[in-house]
């Protein structure tokens, strides 16, 4: 594959693959450097998001496991009866406004960023450690993973990004860990000698999706013996005020190591035998985990689907990998490797578009005031990727056929037609049509928008154009 | 027996002149006999051993402590299917569909995949090879593509996947439809002309956008024959009107897609294979037992299950559908009152069109040494062996193509018999 000679068809693969589409000026900006463009991004610290209104997952969560408490009290009239169940809130009411919130400022910064391959990578990264908002414990903390345990180390090593992912409350009462007890823990044995019903044990949904689909991939060489013994390692990672019989200590809503949970002595995993004490040996095992060859080459393989095309051409597979594994997992050196590949200029809009990114570059496209990002998560869900929801630890899938179906791109043409029915009187399709897919525009597209009947079919045809509905 | 004839017939000479000589029921559409096949998918990992308990097992009472099912008569017990299993309490209609003859549960059946991710488990379970990613196409579709064409069926579809996109398993050679609910106004015909033009050099648009009218046209035309049928019945089946009211209400997560299904199935010209997703069966933590979070799924399902029986109508004599999961979940209960990743799990065959008021299983048992790896129910009972004979003896799939094609390499797996009615 050899990279295009075109600056301009470049600077368009530049704004559409590895940004989220461009707004208008964009591609000038891009000019002849699309490079360098990327690469001026990778400075300086990722950007976070803004809005007073955003609250740590540590407030959320303590917030509702109060509600939560006091619901309890009330349904058994505890001593203050004066609480009638009905009149405290329930979980569910505390974290609809936030998860509005938390997309709406998630959209914002969408439409307005000036580095969209940081805003791009993000999102990459927080699909790569999925949590998912149709769990309700995840409902309310979505947007605050994402804040908290994504955006600080985009821009920083994968190592670091994995601890604070395992760490951060959302992926523990995603995946079932804040809960799991070694059998041989101080908590089962003094509910062993209490002759207590409940049996003590672990649970390896975590441990299982850290090996399969964050670090190793499925077929990284990993047994189910060393599922299980990785679950004993992380036995204790939980988080503080959650009451697991009479342990409520720690920082409610915070992530906590409860000696008491975790399975006492050393484990065997991938062949090492891992003697550290409590919290030290779940940061062990997570450390040579990121440092494994098998994670260089799924987060590379990953990296390549996402940026060059669906089935990425090995070698480039194996440059990523290499930067990842010489680097220990930096990431900047990573991405800069990632725009160095000749197959990533190869070809435009190699990809299909994922909702998500359709209903981002549209609005970006036509400079959609940032008023309008409290309304977006509605499209988010009619088109069928409702944000922050991925439904499964897998995250969202990343090939064509998974968002290419016959009722899938109907729903697409149909929303771009309501947008061009609504705002394409005010605007010129044929002007923002270059801005948009500069030097990767067919000539069909030219020709159909300029003969279109009126400026909202014009603006439902750019909208519609094939190049548009890839990246 | 139909079935034995035609394996008669293929097992002759008939069998060098190829897959094109036979007739497939499929085939011969406007006839009313033509059958139709509906596979749901329940993501997650079903816990086959709640849902239907083995509660006669002399170790399930203590593998599953305080998830697990009380035996029949006792509250909360399960549904006495025979002398070692029931079913869930939560599953009322698949009860009353095994004791009309039309339900076969099966246990102890797997997939070939033995590790433990969902992902590649339902790759195994949609692309129906050996393992996982072999292939980037779906059984049903080699199946789809082995039957004759239908004349009947617009633009040949014979396969509809109920969302905006196709699953693995619909994935092929075969043209097959996509259909999910939409909330947005139709286009003008015109801009949709403009459209279609600009489409004309892109193959994989213009096909998709051609496949979406055609499905919306069988929809629509659907919709109008119920409404008109049943104009005077309690409100008009409702099919598909849906569409106005976006709001998805609770207590029926598959409603609408289970009207759609049943509309598209008993439409002249629309496809005879339907396939959905039905999500939600991981249940690590606090799974529950006669009451609670799996109980509650399980009830949804099974209330979705009636309804599409009710919808078909008379088409549901000619109709199976198979409902299965990607693997089980382990036999002993985890440490936070849910199951983990497993093996073995049970699955059901249900329609007018199955011989059943049977349980199909080769039960291994839970004792510590009968479990696999220690730890899952072992699987006995191969899930093609059930699918190719659905396939066969259903759907008139030549055996060669199942064989090879269908599910490569298993000719070693020999179809169970005599699963669906003559």
């Amino acid at each position: 594959m050899q990279a295009t000679n075109d600056p301009a068809l470049a600077a368009a693969i530049a704004a559409n693959r590895f940004g989220l589409g461009a707004r208008p000026g964009e591609l000038a900006r891009v000019a002849s450097d699309a490079r360098g463009w990327l690469a001026a991004q990778l400075v300086g610290a990722a950007p976070r998001l803004q809005g007073k209104e955003l609250r740590d997952s540590a407030d959320i969560l303590s917030q509702a496991l109060e509600l939560r408490r006091e619901r309890r009290q009330a349904r058994n009239g505890g001593a203050e009866q004066n609480t009638d169940a009905a009149t405290v809130m329930k979980v569910g009411q505390l974290y609809k406004p936030i998860y509005a919130d938390e997309t709406t400022a998630r959209v914002r910064a969408a439409l307005t960023t000036d580095r969209p391959f940081i805003e791009r990578l993000t999102y990459f990264w927080t699909n790569h450690f999925a949590v998912s908002a149709d769990k309700q414990a995840v409902f309310g903390l979505a947007g605050s993973f994402e804040r908290e345990a994504i955006r600080p180390h985009v821009l920083g090593n994968f190592t670091d990004l994995l601890l604070a992912s395992t760490r951060h409350p959302a992926m523990l009462l995603y995946l079932d860990n804040q809960t799991s007890v070694g059998a041989n823990s101080m908590l089962a044995r003094r509910a062993e000698r209490h002759a207590s019903e409940h049996r003590f044990g672990i649970n390896e949904n975590l441990a299982r999706e850290i090996l399969e689909l964050q670090t190793l991939g499925v077929a990284g060489g990993y047994t189910q013996a060393d599922v299980t013994s990785f679950a004993q390692v992380i036995t204790g990672w939980s988080i503080g005020g959650q009451s697991l019989g009479h342990l409520t200590a720690g920082v409610p809503g915070q992530f906590m190591f409860r000696p008491e949970m975790h399975e006492p002595g050393g484990q065997v995993v991938l062949g090492k035998r891992y003697t550290e004490d409590g919290e030290e040996q779940g940061v062990a095992v997570l450390r040579d985990l990121a440092r494994r060859p098998a994670t260089a080459n799924f987060i590379a393989t990953k990296l390549a689907r996402h940026f060059i095309a669906d089935e990425p051409p090995a070698a480039a597979v194996e440059q990523l990998a290499r930067a990842f594994r010489d680097s220990s997992g930096d990431l900047p050196t990573v991405y800069r490797a990632l725009i160095g590949l000749k197959e990533c200029w190869a070809q435009a809009f190699a990809k299909f578009k994922t909702p998500g990114d359709y209903i981002i570059s549209s609005l970006r496209g036509l400079q959609i005031p940032d008023s309008y990002a409290n309304k977006a998560r509605i499209s988010f869900a009619l088109l069928g990727q409702r944000i922050f929801a991925p439904g499964s630890p897998a995250g969202w899938p990343d090939r064509s056929a998974d968002w290419d179906g016959a009722s899938a791109v109907m729903k697409r043409i149909e929303w771009a037609d309501a947008l061009g029915q609504k705002i394409g009187a005010h605007q010129d399709a044929a002007i923002l049509a270059p801005q948009w897919l500069g030097a990767a525009m067919s000539a069909a597209t030219h020709t159909s928008i300029a003969r279109a009947a009126s400026g909202s079919q014009a603006l439902t045809l750019l909208l519609t154009a094939p190049e548009f509905m890839r990246r | 027996m139909r079935a034995i004839k035609r394996r008669e017939f293929l097992s002759g000479a008939a069998l060098a002149a190829g897959s094109v000589l036979l007739t497939s029921k499929i085939a011969f559409a406007g006839s009313d006999t033509r059958p139709r096949f509906v596979f749901i998918i329940l993501r997650g990992a079903l816990d086959g051993l709640t849902a239907v308990p083995p509660y006669a097992d002399p170790n399930y009472a203590r593998l599953r402590g305080e998830v697990a099912i009380a035996a029949p008569g006792a509250s909360g017990g399960a549904l006495k299917l025979d002398g070692l299993f029931g079913l869930h309490p939560s599953l009322a209609f698949l009860n009353e569909s095994f004791t009309g003859k039309e339900l076969i549960v099966f246990h102890a059946m797997a997939s070939p995949y033995r590790e433990r991710s969902h992902f590649d488990g339902q790759d195994v379970l949609e692309n129906g090879c050996a393992r996982a990613h072999a292939v980037q196409t779906g059984w049903i579709n080699r199946a789809l593509a082995a039957l004759p064409p239908d004349r009947n069926a617009r633009r040949g579809e014979l396969g509809i996947a109920l969302g905006q996109n196709v699953p693995l398993v619909m994935r092929g050679p075969a043209p097959v439809a996509s259909w999910s609910p939409s909330h947005l106004a139709a286009l003008d015909e015109d801009t949709l002309q403009r459209i279609t033009d600009l489409y004309s050099t892109d193959p994989i648009l213009s096909q998709r956008l051609a496949d979406a009218l055609s499905t919306q046209s069988v929809a629509d035309e659907a919709k109008d024959a119920a409404m008109a049928a049943d104009a005077q019945e309690n409100p008009p089946a409702q099919l598909l009107a849906s569409r106005a009211q976006p709001e998805v209400r609770g207590g029926a997560p598959y409603k609408e897609v289970i009207h759609a299904t049943a509309s598209f199935l008993k439409s002249d010209d629309g496809p005879r294979v339907a396939v959905f997703d039905a999500m939600g069966w991981d249940t690590h933590a606090n799974e529950g037992g006669s009451q609670g979070q799996l109980a509650g799924r399980l009830a949804g399902l099974d209330a979705g299950l009636r309804t599409l029986k009710e919808d078909l109508g008379p088409v549901w004599r000619d109709t199976v559908v198979m409902v299965a999961t990607e693997f089980g979940r382990t036999a002993a209960v985890n440490g936070t009152r849910g199951t983990d990743h497993g093996t073995a799990a049970a699955a059901f065959l249900l329609g007018g069109a199955v011989y059943g008021g049977r349980v199909i299983a080769d039960w291994p048992g839970l004792s510590a040494r009968a479990l696999y790896q220690g730890r899952d129910l072992a699987p006995t009972l191969n899930m093609h062996a059930a699918l190719k004979a659905v396939l066969a003896d259903h759907l008139a799939v030549a055996t060669r193509a199942l064989d090879t094609s269908v599910f490569p390499d298993s000719a070693g797996v020999k179809p169970l018999q005599g699963l669906v009615r003559a």
